[in-house]
C-alpha cells in the first residue's frame, strides 16, 4: 500500500501545482490537529432529529450510513471516521450547546454539515474564533461564501438566491411582461430568495413584481393565501416554500382552476414527496432548477451514480424511504467530504482541510446532475453553484437549456 | 366585494379544519375538565394507521372504521394505563403527561412513517363544490361531517344515560359518584370518544394539509382557540368557533395593511383573547359561578 | 401527619398550598449548594461552565414561572415570550448601542416587568385554561413579532443577532466562559434571594392568598387585581433578566431561539423542581438541559420518545417533582434524628 502511495504522490509533485506539493510533503511526515490520529477521524454534526424540523434529520441519519460505508471498506487512508452526531432540535441555543461539546468535549477535527441558518449563525462567530472547520453547511444562505471574514466557514449547496436569480433572469428573457406574484416562507430562506429575485429582476423589479405573499411555518394550510394571491390575478406564481406548503399551493392552484406558469424552488422539487402528493396532473408544466439527481426518477434508472446510490441504501439503510431527498442531499454531501479527506493525506489539521476544500476541482459526486462539478478556491467558498432548469412533464422532471453558473456574491 | 366573499368562504373552508379539531378539544374537556395537548399527535397516528390500512389494500370506509376503532380502545387503553395512576396528582403534573405523550407520539410516528408528505385520499372528491371553486367538496364534506357529528354529540350528551353520566362526572364528580356514576370509567371513555372524534378530524384533515408526522402542530394551536373561542363547555360553540376564527385570520390577512399578513395568527389570538375578556367562558359557554 | 401525606391529600386544587417555610432549603443545605456552585468551574471544562451557566439562567427564568404559578398561583405557557424580549433588550442595547452588558440586564428586567405587568391587565380575567391559552397565543406570537420588518434594523430580523461575549474586567486571569459563570451565579443568587424574602414579605402572603382562594382573599381586604399583575411583573422581569443572560452567553438571538418549546421546557422545569418550591428551579433546569441529550444517547431516532418516557417516569414517582424527594428526605433525616 505505501510504496503505491509514494510512487502515486511523487508523479502528482512532479506534475503540477503547489497545492499538491504541499499534500505529498505532508505525505512524509504526519501532521494531526486534535481530532486526528493514525488511525481516526473524528467529525462532529449537528441535525435537527427532534421538533419541527426533524424531516432533515434522514440527513444526518444517511451521513452516517455513508462513513459506516467508508469504514466497512478500510476507511479513508486506513483512518475510521468516527462521525459523533448531535441533535439540536433546530434551536440556536441547543446548537451552541452542542457544537461546543463536540469540540470541547468530543474533540472533533472539525464541524461538519451542522443543519439551519439559525443554528449556523448561532455557532459561527465561535468556530472561527476557535479556527475549527465549520465544513459544508447545510442551508442555502449566501453568507457562507465569505472567505475573507470567515475563513473556517464554507458552504455546499447552492446558494437561494443565486437560484432565485436564475428564475428571475430566464423570466426576463422569455416572459418580460409577466405579472409577477411571490408566496415565500417568512425565514431566512424565504427571505433570501425574495432578495435573489428582486435582485435578479433589477431595475424591472417593482414593475414586475405584483405582490409579495409570506406564511408561517406554524400555519397548517396556505389555501388563503393562494386565494389572495389568485385573486390579484397575477400570471406568473413562484413558490418558495418548503415541501409540504409547496405541495399545498401546487395542489390549491389546481383546485381553483387557476393556472399560471408556476417556478419551484430547488428545495421542494422531489417527484416522491411533492409532486405525487400534489399529483402529477396538477404539476404539469412547474418549472424549477437542480443540481442533484432525484432519487424517484425513472430516467435516472440505469445511471451508474445513482445505481451507487440505490445501492448503498439497501445495504446501510434497509426499509428507509426512498423518495426523501435529503438521503440524495446527504450522501452527496459525506461524499464531498470523504473526498476532501482523502485529499488531505496524512495532513489531518485544521488549517489543511480548509485548505483541501477550497482546492476542489470538478468533482462530481455520484448524485449531482451531469455536467454539475464542484469547484472551489481560496476565493470561491462556494462548492456547488450550477443548476440546470427542467420543466414537470408526465411524471418527471425534464431538463432543458444549458447548465447555468450563478455565483453570488456574500456582501 | 369578490375578494372580500372569496376570503370568507376560503376562511369557512379552513375554518372546517379547525372547527373538526375543536370538537375533538371540546369532547376532552368535557370528560377530564382540562385540555390534552397530546390530542393532536393522538389524531395525526390514527391518521397513520388507516392510511397504513389503505397501503394494505383495505378500501377507504374499512380503514375509516377500523380506525375508528382503534381510536376509541386506543384512547381507553391510554387513560387507563398512563393517566388513571395519576389521578391522584395535581393538575400540572398531568399536563406534563400530556406534554411527554406527546413527544412520544410525535416521535414514534416519524420513526415508524418518516417525515416526508404522504398523499391521503379523500371520499368526497375534489371538484368545485356547487360552481364555486373556493370550497371543494372535500371541504363541504367535512363541513357536512362536522354538522352531523355535532348533532350526534348533542344527543349523546343531552338525552342518553352515558352522555348525562359523563356529563355529571366531569362537573362534579363527588355528586356523580354519589349516585351511583363510575366516574373513574366515565373518564376513559371520554378518553376513547375524544380520540375517536380526534382521528375523523385527522382523516379529514389530512387531504387539505398532507399527512405527516408534525401536521397537527398549527392546526392544535387553532383547535384550542377555536375551542376556547366558543365555550369549553359547549360543542356548538366550538364549531362556532372554529369557523369564526378561519374567518378572522384569513380577513385580518386580507384587510389590514402592512403587519396584516405576517401577523394574522397573532391578531386573531388577540381578538379571541378580547372576546374572553368581555365574555370570560368563551360565546357560548356556561359561566361558572365560583364559591369559596 | 406529614407534610408530604399533606401535599398528596390535597392534590385536588389547582396549585396546592405549600408551607412558606417549606419553599426554601435549610441554612446547612443552602451552604452546601453554594459552595459546591462557587467550587465546581475550578475544576471543570470550559464547556461544563457554559453549560453549568446554562443551568443557572434557565433556573433563574423556571423560578420566574415558579414565582408566577406556585406563588400567586396564575398558570403560564408563555414565559418563552418574556424570556425573547430580555435576550433581545439585550442583545440590541450591546449590538447596537454598545452599553455595557451588566447595565443591560437591568433594563432588560424593567422592560419585561413593564411587559408583564401590562399583560396581567386582561389576564387578570382570565384564570385557567383560558389564561393557558392567552399565554400560550402570546408565546407563539412573539418569533413572528420579533420577525416584523420595521424592527428589522435593530433585531436583524430572521437572521438574529450575533452578541459579543464580554471578558472578565479588571485583566481577571479567567476564561469568558468562567466569568460569565461567576457573574450569571452573582445575578442568580441575587434574584434568588430577592425572590424568598419577596414571597416571605407581605406581597408574598398576599400572594399565596391569591393562591389558595381568590374570594376568600378580596374578602379579607387583598387587592387581587393588584398583586396578581404584580405577580405578572415581577415573574416577567425576572424571566426577562435569564433572557438576557442566555443572549451573552449563547452570543446569539434569533426568533428560532424562543419558540413555544422553550416555554414548554419552562414549564416541565417547574413540575419537576415542584410547584412552588424555589430551590427544586434548579432541578427543573438541570431536567430540561440534560435529560434531553440523555434521550438522545439512549436512542437518537426515538430521542423524542426516550424523553417521554423519562419524564412520564419522574412523575410517576414523584408527581409533586423534586419538591417531594426534598420533603421525604427532610423526614428521613429527622426519624434518624430521633433514633
Amino acid at each position: 500500500m505505501l510504496p503505491g502511495r509514494t510512487l502515486r504522490t511523487a508523479a502528482l509533485v512532479t506534475a503540477t501545482a503547489v497545492m499538491t506539493l504541499t499534500s505529498g510533503a505532508a505525505l512524509a511526515q504526519k501532521k494531526y490537529d486534535t481530532g486526528a490520529t493514525d488511525t481516526e477521524i473524528k467529525i462532529g454534526n449537528i441535525m435537527p432529529y427532534s421538533g419541527p424540523a426533524s424531516a432533515y434529520g434522514i440527513i444526518g441519519k444517511t451521513e452516517e450510513a455513508y462513513f459506516k460505508m467508508i469504514n466497512d471498506k478500510g476507511g479513508i487512508n486506513g483512518r475510521k471516521i468516527n462521525f459523533i452526531t448531535y441533535d439540536d432540535a433546530y434551536s440556536p441555543p441547543k446548537a451552541v450547546e452542542q457544537v461546543r461539546k463536540l469540540v470541547e468535549s468530543d474533540e472533533v477535527l472539525a464541524v461538519y454539515n451542522p443543519l439551519g441558518t439559525p443554528s449556523n449563525t448561532a455557532i459561527q462567530k465561535y468556530l472561527n474564533a476557535k479556527k475549527i472547520p465549520q465544513l459544508f453547511v447545510a442551508t442555502g444562505a449566501t453568507k457562507w461564501n465569505d472567505p475573507k471574514n470567515f475563513p473556517w466557514t464554507m458552504g455546499w449547496q447552492p446558494s437561494y438566491q443565486s437560484e432565485a436569480q436564475i428564475y428571475a433572469k430566464w423570466l426576463m428573457k422569455e416572459k418580460p411582461d409577466a405579472k409577477i406574484a411571490i408566496l415565500y416562507q417568512n425565514d431566512d430562506f424565504g427571505k433570501d430568495y425574495l432578495k435573489g429575485t428582486k435582485d435578479g429582476l433589477g431595475a424591472k423589479a417593482s414593475s414586475m413584481i405584483m405582490m409579495e405573499e409570506s406564511y408561517e411555518v406554524s400555519e397548517p394550510s396556505v389555501d388563503g393565501h393562494i386565494v389572495k394571491i389568485k385573486a390579484a390575478n397575477p400570471d406568473v406564481l413562484l413558490i418558495y416554500a418548503t415541501p409540504k406548503f409547496a405541495a399545498q399551493t401546487i395542489k390549491k392552484t389546481a383546485e381553483l382552476g387557476w393556472k399560471p406558469l408556476q417556478i419551484l424552488t430547488n428545495v421542494s422539487i422531489s417527484v416522491g414527496s411533492v409532486m405525487k402528493p400534489a399529483g402529477f396532473e396538477n404539476g404539469q408544466g412547474v418549472l424549477s432548477a437542480a443540481y442533484a439527481k432525484d432519487s424517484t426518477d425513472p430516467q435516472w434508472n440505469n445511471d451508474p451514480g445513482m445505481k451507487k446510490w440505490n445501492e448503498f441504501v439497501d445495504k446501510y439503510m434497509p426499509g428507509a424511504d426512498k423518495t426523501d431527498t435529503g438521503m440524495v442531499y446527504g450522501y452527496g454531501a459525506a461524499q464531498t467530504l470523504a473526498k476532501v479527506l482523502e485529499m488531505c493525506g496524512d495532513d489531518l489539521t485544521r488549517a489543511n482541510l480548509m485548505k483541501q476544500a477550497a482546492s476542489l476541482k470538478d468533482f462530481a459526486p455520484d448524485t449531482l446532475l451531469p455536467g454539475v462539478k464542484i469547484n472551489t478556491s481560496a476565493t470561491d467558498f462556494a462548492p456547488i453553484s450550477q443548476l440546470q432548469m427542467q420543466r414537470f412533464k408526465g411524471e418527471k422532471w425534464e431538463l432543458f437549456g444549458e447548465i447555468i453558473s450563478g455565483d453570488v456574491a456574500s456582501e | 366585494m369578490e375578494l372580500f366573499t372569496n376570503q370568507i368562504l376560503a376562511g369557512i373552508a379552513t375554518g372546517a379544519i379547525y372547527a373538526c379539531m375543536a370538537l375533538a378539544v371540546v369532547m376532552i374537556y368535557q370528560a377530564i375538565d382540562h385540555l390534552n395537548f397530546a390530542q393532536g399527535e393522538m389524531a395525526m397516528f390514527s391518521t397513520f394507521i388507516s392510511w397504513q390500512l389503505m397501503q394494505w389494500g383495505v378500501p377507504y370506509w374499512g380503514a375509516f372504521v377500523i380506525t375508528l376503532v382503534f381510536s376509541f380502545v386506543g384512547g381507553i387503553a391510554i387513560e387507563r394505563i398512563l393517566f388513571k395512576p395519576l389521578a391522584k396528582a395535581p393538575v400540572l403534573t398531568n399536563v406534563a403527561g400530556f406534554i411527554a405523550l406527546f413527544a412520544i407520539i410525535n416521535s414514534s410516528a416519524g420513526l415508524i412513517w418518516d417525515f416526508t408528505i404522504k398523499q391521503y385520499p379523500t371520499p368526497f372528491g375534489s371538484a368545485p363544490f356547487l360552481g364555486s371553486q373556493l370550497i371543494s367538496t372535500h371541504q363541504a364534506g367535512m363541513i357536512g361531517v362536522t354538522v352531523l357529528l355535532l348533532i350526534g354529540l348533542y344527543f349523546f350528551f343531552q338525552y342518553t344515560r352515558i352522555g348525562l353520566a359523563m356529563r355529571a362526572a366531569a362537573s362534579l364528580p363527588e355528586s356523580a359518584r354519589l349516585v351511583g356514576i363510575n366516574t373513574s370509567w366515565m373518564i376513559a371513555l371520554g378518553w376513547g370518544m375524544a380520540a375517536a372524534i380526534g382521528s375523523i378530524a385527522g382523516m379529514l384533515i389530512a387531504p387539505v394539509v398532507f399527512l405527516e408526522p408534525n401536521m397537527m402542530g398549527g392546526v392544535l394551536i387553532y383547535g384550542f382557540a377555536a375551542a376556547v373561542l366558543g365555550g369549553l363547555s359547549s360543542p356548538f360553540g366550538a364549531v362556532v368557533g372554529g369557523f369564526l376564527v378561519g374567518i378572522f385570520e384569513n380577513l385580518a390577512g386580507t384587510y389590514i395593511p402592512g403587519v396584516g399578513n405576517e401577523l394574522k395568527l397573532p391578531i386573531a389570538l388577540a381578538l379571541i383573547i378580547s372576546v374572553l375578556v368581555v365574555k370570560p367562558a368563551g360565546l357560548f359557554g356556561r359561566h361558572i359561578v365560583k364559591r369559596v | 401527619m406529614s407534610a408530604a401525606e399533606e401535599v398528596v391529600a390535597e392534590g385536588h386544587e389547582a396549585v396546592e398550598a405549600v408551607p412558606k417555610r417549606a419553599m426554601t432549603l435549610g441554612t446547612g443545605t443552602s451552604v452546601v449548594v453554594l459552595l459546591l456552585l462557587l467550587a465546581v468551574p475550578l475544576f471543570a471544562k470550559n464547556f461544563i461552565i457554559f453549560q453549568l451557566t446554562q443551568l443557572l439562567y434557565l433556573g433563574l427564568a423556571v423560578l420566574a414561572l415558579n414565582i408566577l404559578t406556585g406563588g400567586s398561583g396564575q398558570f403560564s405557557l408563555g414565559q418563552s415570550a418574556f424570556y425573547a424580549i430580555g435576550a433581545y433588550v439585550t442583545a440590541v442595547l450591546m449590538e447596537q448601542f454598545n452599553v455595557n452588558y451588566a447595565l443591560c440586564l437591568p433594563i432588560a428586567g424593567v422592560v419585561c416587568f413593564g411587559a408583564g405587568f401590562l399583560f396581567g391587565q386582561p389576564a387578570l380575567r382570565l384564570s385557567g385554561v383560558y389564561l393557558a391559552l392567552a399565554t400560550f397565543a402570546l408565546a407563539t406570537a412573539m418569533p413572528q413579532l420579533l420577525k416584523l420588518n420595521f424592527l428589522e434594523h435593530w433585531t436583524g430580523g430572521v437572521q438574529g443577532l450575533v452578541v459579543t461575549k464580554p471578558d472578565a474586567p479588571f485583566g481577571l486571569p479567567m476564561s469568558q466562559d468562567m466569568w460569565l459563570y461567576y457573574f450569571t451565579l452573582v445575578v442568580t443568587l441575587a434574584i434568588y434571594l430577592f425572590s424568598v424574602n419577596l414571597l416571605r414579605s407581605r406581597s408574598g402572603r398576599a400572594f399565596m392568598a391569591i393562591r389558595d382562594n381568590e374570594i376568600a382573599a378580596s374578602a379579607m381586604g387583598v387587592n387581587v387585581a393588584l398583586y396578581k399583575t404584580l405577580a405578572f411583573g415581577v415573574s416577567a422581569g425576572i424571566t426577562g433578566v435569564a433572557g438576557g443572560l442566555s443572549a451573552i452567553a449563547v452570543q446569539f438571538v434569533a426568533p428560532d431561539s424562543f419558540t413555544i418549546t422553550l416555554a414548554i421546557q419552562l414549564f416541565l422545569g417547574m413540575v419537576v423542581g415542584g410547584v412552588g418550591w424555589l430551590p427544586g428551579s434548579i432541578v427543573g433546569a438541570a431536567f430540561i438541559i440534560f435529560v434531553p441529550n440523555l434521550a438522545e444517547g439512549i436512542s437518537k431516532g426515538l430521542s423524542g420518545a426516550v424523553f417521554g418516557v423519562l419524564l412520564f417516569l419522574v412523575i410517576y414517582l414523584v408527581p409533586h417533582g423534586a419538591r417531594q424527594v426534598a420533603i421525604i428526605g427532610q423526614q428521613l433525616a429527622g426519624k434518624l434524628r430521633k433514633n
